[in-house]
């Protein structure tokens, strides 16, 4: 059952949080991926804070709901995430990519506490997670598994072995979400090789096929209470995202995929994410 | 189809992957956390003997390796022991599955690839493991196991249910005559000399196990004493055990159905250059392609049968 205490106000509120820490560990980096990380951030938040039974004091619980991040070039995203919610100390997000550092660029399960597969290379993170959920349906069908894949990410052959095999299991316990926010390093994920029609593609694969504003918290809770609701085959949520969410002079644009904003910009994208608090604060 | 070597008095033979799918029914009965994966060969791996009897934990997932790779890992991170079987060739040119997914995420999977080498015969170069060794022995934290007979395959696949980390088992199509004494321990990482002698030391792996023990004995009536060592663990390497051979025969010979580089031969030069450089020829398939034959004829071809083996030693200590 999710946690009814976090209200989807106050997902909104950390929010901003969450999107200020992300971009400050990936400015003391000087490398990563902000585009892919700010569209992630809200599906990641309302996982970890709302929709998954999990212990961060006992991140092995055995019971515990798991989620795999297939699209791993996103771990900056998922690190702030784990952090705030307990993990790890948040001091440790602005080490993210250096030496002896546990904020590895890519995730790798046997250093960071919450990371529960290593991933990186594109199209495997979905696999491991079908294999969770097969286990879990053995062990007594005690615990949900979540994935989330990319766009550039869907162009893997692999995806597609994976989006074949999940319905034949029933596995009505995993859950796997698209941060469809339509862009990949080269370009337009359009133009460098086009997914459409995508939610077509989930169905024709006998998945339950459900879309949501994967920047709107209700959208977002609505969308997993129905896969969860679901009852027999496994859940593909179509996200609707925007890379680069959050900060006006990155959104939708290409060219923040893969690189890390200067300590100016970092200073200007900081500075408007406040402002956005204060007025949120200001209505809510 | 016939044992490739037939000069083992008193053996019995049976092929690798016929005692891997014999152990995987025996294991199941007291492992529950055994599962077993197949990419659509179950027939061909001897995995169907696993799925008849215990079906709810056998996974049946198509031809799509790179998916079955990465579904066994989820499995061993969720607490089972997944065997995961193909051809050896197609299981591990998933190679980036197996570095990622299996690997690198710390799993206990245990990827299982039969048809190794030439051995397997008509089906051709397509089908051969012939590269396999040399790929998984490159990945930090995987054990590298080919048994050389069925006692060894039995006590190989034991070992396997309780070691920690990720593993390949390498199996054969042909059969292989027994090598080992009924009673055998196998031990993971340990040698095993089965021929004592001094002027060489031939070093074989798998389906030519049988084969170097028989040349053994060729080379004897010629007045050439040569030590047999059979390497069924190639990672972790018993280093001690051929060093000191290297040492005491002063040459090595390494015999493999895998090609020359990287596999077995590539691993012994690595670790003797190191610690007690020797003269070494590797021996095997050298640097071509596979092809169709009988596998009896596809063994006199490549000389890893008895006489082939002889030949190469006795012209290495000419």
């Amino acid at each position: 059952m999710p946690n009814d205490h976090e209200t989807l106000s106050t997902l909104q509120h950390r929010a901003f949080d969450l999107r200020i820490d992300n971009l400050t560990a990936i400015t003391a980096a000087a490398s990563g991926h902000p585009g892919g990380t700010l569209s992630a951030m809200d599906i990641l938040q309302a996982l970890f804070f709302r929709e998954m039974r999990h212990r961060p004091n006992e991140p092995h619980w055995p019971e515990r709901d798991r989620f795999v991040l297939s699209k791993g070039h996103a771990v900056p995203a998922l690190y702030t995430v784990l952090a705030h919610a307990g993990y790890f100390s948040r001091d440790l997000l602005p080490t993210l990519r250096r030496l002896g550092s546990p904020m590895q660029g890519h995730p790798a399960n046997f250093i960071t506490p919450g990371i529960e597969a290593s991933t990186g290379s594109l199209g495997q993170g979905f696999s491991i997670a079908i294999g969770m959920a097969l286990a879990s349906k053995m062990d007594g069908d005690k615990y949900r598994v979540y994935s989330l894949i990319g766009d550039g990410e869907s162009q893997e052959g692999q995806i597609w072995e994976a989006a074949m095999s999940a319905p034949k299991f029933a596995l009505d316990n995993l859950c796997v979400i698209l941060d469809h926010n339509k862009g990949q390093i080269d370009g337009f994920v359009d133009e460098v090789m086009s997914l459409n029609p995508i939610a077509d593609k989930w169905r024709a694969f006998n998945w339950h096929v459900v879309t949501c504003d994967g920047h709107d918290y209700t959208s977002i809770a609505g969308a997993l209470a129905e896969a969860r609701a679901t009852k027999g085959k496994p859940t593909f949520i179509l996200a609707e995202t925007t890379k680069g969410k959050g900060v006006s002079f990155m959104e939708g644009k290409i060219g923040w995929h893969g690189v890390a904003p200067t300590a100016a910009q970092l200073e200007d994208a900081v500075r408007e994410l406040r402002a956005a608090k204060v007025a949120f604060e200001a209505v809510s | 189809m016939g044992a490739i070597v037939k000069n083992e008095p008193g053996s019995t033979a049976v092929a690798s992957r016929d005692a891997f799918g014999d152990a995987l029914v025996r294991l199941g009965e007291t492992h529950p956390e055994l599962v077993v994966l197949e990419a659509d060969l179950s027939e061909s791996t001897r995995s169907k003997k696993f799925a008849k009897k215990f079906p709810d934990r056998f996974f049946q997932m198509g031809i799509a390796e790179a998916n079955m790779l990465g579904v066994a890992a989820g499995l061993s991170l969720a607490g089972k022991v997944p065997f995961c079987c193909s051809f050896a060739c197609f299981v591990t040119s998933r190679f980036d599955q197996v570095r990622m997914s299996v690997c690198y995420s710390a799993t206990n999977v245990r990827v299982v690839g039969s048809h190794a080498g030439v051995g397997i015969g008509e089906d051709g170069y397509s089908q051969m493991g012939l590269e396999d060794i040399a790929l998984m022995r490159s990945l930090p934290t995987m054990t590298v196991i080919q048994p050389a007979d069925d006692l060894e395959t039995a006590g190989a696949v034991e070992a396997l249910m309780t070691h920690k980390g990720p593993a390949f088992l390498r199996t054969t199509r042909q059969k292989l005559p027994r090598v080992n004494k009924e009673g055998y321990k196998f031990e993971l990482g340990k040698g095993v000399t089965l021929v004592d002698g001094k002027d060489l030391t031939i070093v074989a792996s798998g389906g030519t196990v049988g084969g170097a023990v028989a040349a053994a004995a060729l080379l004897a009536k010629d007045g050439i004493s040569a030590r047999v060592i059979n390497i069924h663990t190639i990672k972790p390497l018993d280093v001690a055990l051929l060093a000191k051979a290297a040492k005491e025969t002063k040459r090595i010979l390494t015999v493999e159905d895998h090609q020359i580089t990287g596999g077995l031969g590539g691993a012994v030069c690595e670790a003797l250059a190191e610690v007690e450089p020797v003269r070494i020829r590797r021996h095997g398939i050298l640097d071509v392609f596979g092809e169709s034959g009988t596998p009896e004829g596809l063994y006199k071809h490549f000389k890893l049968d008895a006489d082939g083996i002889a030949e190469v030693a006795r012209d290495f200590v000419r």
